[in-house]
């Protein structure tokens, strides 16, 4: 009983750690159509902002829920206005130059921080379910990832800014024509989605260490699980890593992690096999 | 016009063959030997992906796959067998076959660009953390113990299948050469030929090609599965030259192969074996100097080639012929026009 209780958590753990470090590279893709190449590195900055504002003495909660999403968020607009403002409309071109960022970023972090792993021990300590030890930090992940999916469908079902958000996302020529700027809309998607990612990095730093290579060991994941998503920012978010997360953590119990990981990868491909447009390119059409 | 262009740029590709082959190695130094050999097997992997991209439009970010695949597949067959020729050929055989079964999933789903990118490079990270994570004698192929994160050192090397003498660096340099002549050479008859020209039409437009009556999704996996088999010798010349390690796989292992590609010019075989060459040398003078890390000079190439030349160095180049071509032809009919 136990057993099943501690493997429940961890499913969701995994699922809510899936989603959360999937959260930037979605909404960057469900706005723009484009695939972010730097998220890992975006990833990463957050992690590093996170351990010096945590090693500089600023609380942990506060280094990683409000520094380091707004650092890395800053860091995006300044990587949209000098590079991927030029490249819209062309969305191999955006892929390239993220992917070129991406390089740029793990090299000016190797060379300013060193190709060491830096780390900040998880907060909160942790709690049994009989004879299992839970961690309760693991549980503050699945909290922040829900509240951030509450807040993002808030914003975007309720707000001004959300409805021009999806008016973009759905057309942008209409939108523009209505008197939207649809270039500053994805400047400031790109931003956000950088946040997130800078958030996730952040949140994950306890966890996973921070070096400047870590980014790739997340996108992976996290591509193709928004990618089998689909187009719907939150809805094809949830549900792919709902469906991917749990069974890849299932393979993982069952085998070992890297197995894991290479069953999320293989069911993808299946999956995007019958559904080329992602879940949400079938299912749930017209959602958020 | 454009005949005349073929044969140039044949006679010069055979030129330049010829002088790698029998003029350079007789005043190269043994060291120069060695890495040049890592750099013509590396220029195949850069043809591979010119061919596939350039002239399939398909965007493959997993290049790396299929080479890493063929390193590992030549290893374990060196290891197995009792020739290594035939290491060699499951070098081919092996990524052809796993490209094939890739591509059957993303060309008949019909998958985007976009996603055709993204689940390419998914493979070869995910493929990076198989291999990394093999060490260990429990994870072994026959005789072959595949060695995580160190790969396989001291695999048999090639050698002459009549006399069963392993071959010298030089003779390994010579046979990279002139494979890498061949692969550029079929590359050529294949897009000279029906099935070449159809693949080209349907880059250009595939719903067009496909009312025509051609099913693009066959002529796109075949066209995927030669770039891959390409690519599976550059690996089992890569095994020789250096050894085979996960990092065949790496993110940085792909990402390279694509900015050689964008830097030599899409769209030609040339120019992106002159990319991989010349960027391999500035990596390695970084490397070596350690003045900047090269991630950030790859990444700063990337960025500006995409930004500000989207079109590469060979084509800016041919235009610029063209220019002064053309005006030599017009100072000519003046000073023609002024004697008469």
């Amino acid at each position: 009983m136990d057993y099943v209780i501690v493997l429940i958590l961890q499913v969701l753990y995994s699922v809510a750690s899936l989603a959360l470090i999937c959260a930037g590279l979605a909404v960057v893709f469900g706005m723009m159509r484009v695939i972010n190449l730097a998220h890992g590195e975006f990833i990463m900055l957050g992690g590093f902002t996170a351990v010096f504002a945590t090693q500089a003495g600023i609380p942990i909660v506060i280094s990683m829920l409000i520094i380091a999403p707004f650092v890395v968020g800053f860091v995006g607009l300044l990587a949209e206005q000098l590079v991927v403002r030029f490249l819209y409309g062309r969305m191999i071109d955006t892929m390239l130059a993220t992917w070129g960022l991406s390089l740029l970023l793990i090299g000016a972090a190797t060379m300013l921080f060193g190709n060491s792993v830096a780390g900040i021990s998880a907060p909160f300590g942790s709690f049994k379910v009989g004879q299992y030890g839970v961690s309760f930090y693991e549980m503050f992940v699945v909290a922040v990832t829900v509240g951030i999916m509450i807040i993002g469908f808030c914003v975007l079902r309720y707000t001004k800014l959300g409805l021009i958000a999806r008016g973009t996302m759905q057309n942008p020529e209409m939108a523009s024509s209505l008197g939207i700027s649809p270039s500053r809309v994805y400047s400031i998607t790109f931003a956000i989605g950088a946040a997130l990612s800078g958030l996730a990095g952040a949140l994950l730093a306890p966890l996973s260490g921070v070096l400047p290579t870590m980014g790739k060991a997340f996108v992976a994941k996290a591509f193709i699980t928004v990618i089998s998503g689909g187009e719907a920012i939150l809805v094809g978010l949830i549900s792919a890593s709902g469906l991917l997360g749990a069974f890849s953590t299932l393979a993982t119990f069952a085998t070992t992690p890297v197995i894991g990981d290479a069953a999320l990868l293989f069911a993808a491909i299946v999956l995007l096999r019958f559904l080329p447009n992602g879940i949400t390119g079938r299912f749930f059409r017209g959602s958020i | 016009m454009i005949l005349k262009r073929t044969y140039i740029e044949l006679t010069a590709v055979t030129l330049i063959a010829l002088f790698a082959l029998i003029v350079f190695p007789k005043f190269a130094q043994f060291y120069t030997i060695i890495s040049s050999t890592i750099y013509v097997s590396l220029a195949i992997l850069a043809l591979s992906l010119a061919f596939i991209w350039g002239y399939g439009g398909i965007l493959c970010f997993g290049q790396a796959a299929f080479f890493g695949l063929g390193g590992y597949a030549y290893a374990v067959g060196a290891w197995n067998f009792d020739a290594t020729v035939y290491g060699a050929l499951l070098a081919v055989i092996v990524p052809t076959v796993f490209a094939a079964a890739l591509g059957y999933f993303m060309f008949y789903g019909r998958l985007s660009d976009v996603y055709l990118g993204v689940i390419t490079l998914t493979v070869t990270l995910i493929l990076f953390k198989l291999v990394n994570s093999t060490g260990g004698d429990a994870y072994a192929i026959g005789k072959a113990k595949l060695g995580g994160f160190n790969g396989m050192p001291g695999t048999p090397l090639l050698e002459n299948p009549l006399t069963e003498e392993v071959l010298s660096p030089h003779a390994l340099y010579g046979l990279a050469v002139v494979l890498l002549f061949f692969s550029y050479l079929l590359c050529k008859a294949v897009l000279a030929s029906r099935f070449g020209r159809v693949v080209v039409a349907i880059r250009e437009n595939e719903t067009r090609a496909e009312l025509l009556g051609y099913d693009a999704r066959p002529y796109k996996l075949i066209f995927f599965s030669i770039g891959a088999g390409l690519a599976g010798i550059s690996g089992m010349l890569f095994a020789n030259a250096v050894f085979v390690a996960p990092t065949m796989f790496d993110m940085a292992s792909t990402a390279r192969i694509l900015i050689w590609v964008i830097v030599g010019g899409l769209g030609t075989l040339v120019g992106p074996v002159i990319g991989c060459i010349s960027l391999l040398m500035i990596t390695t003078y970084l490397g070596k100097t350690g003045f900047v890390d090269p991630n950030i000079a790859l990444g700063v190439i990337l960025i500006v080639f995409v930004l500000l030349v989207p079109r590469g160095i060979l084509p800016l180049l041919d235009d610029g012929l063209n220019w002064v071509l053309e005006r030599l032809k017009i100072s000519r009919e003046k000073s023609g026009g002024r004697v008469l």
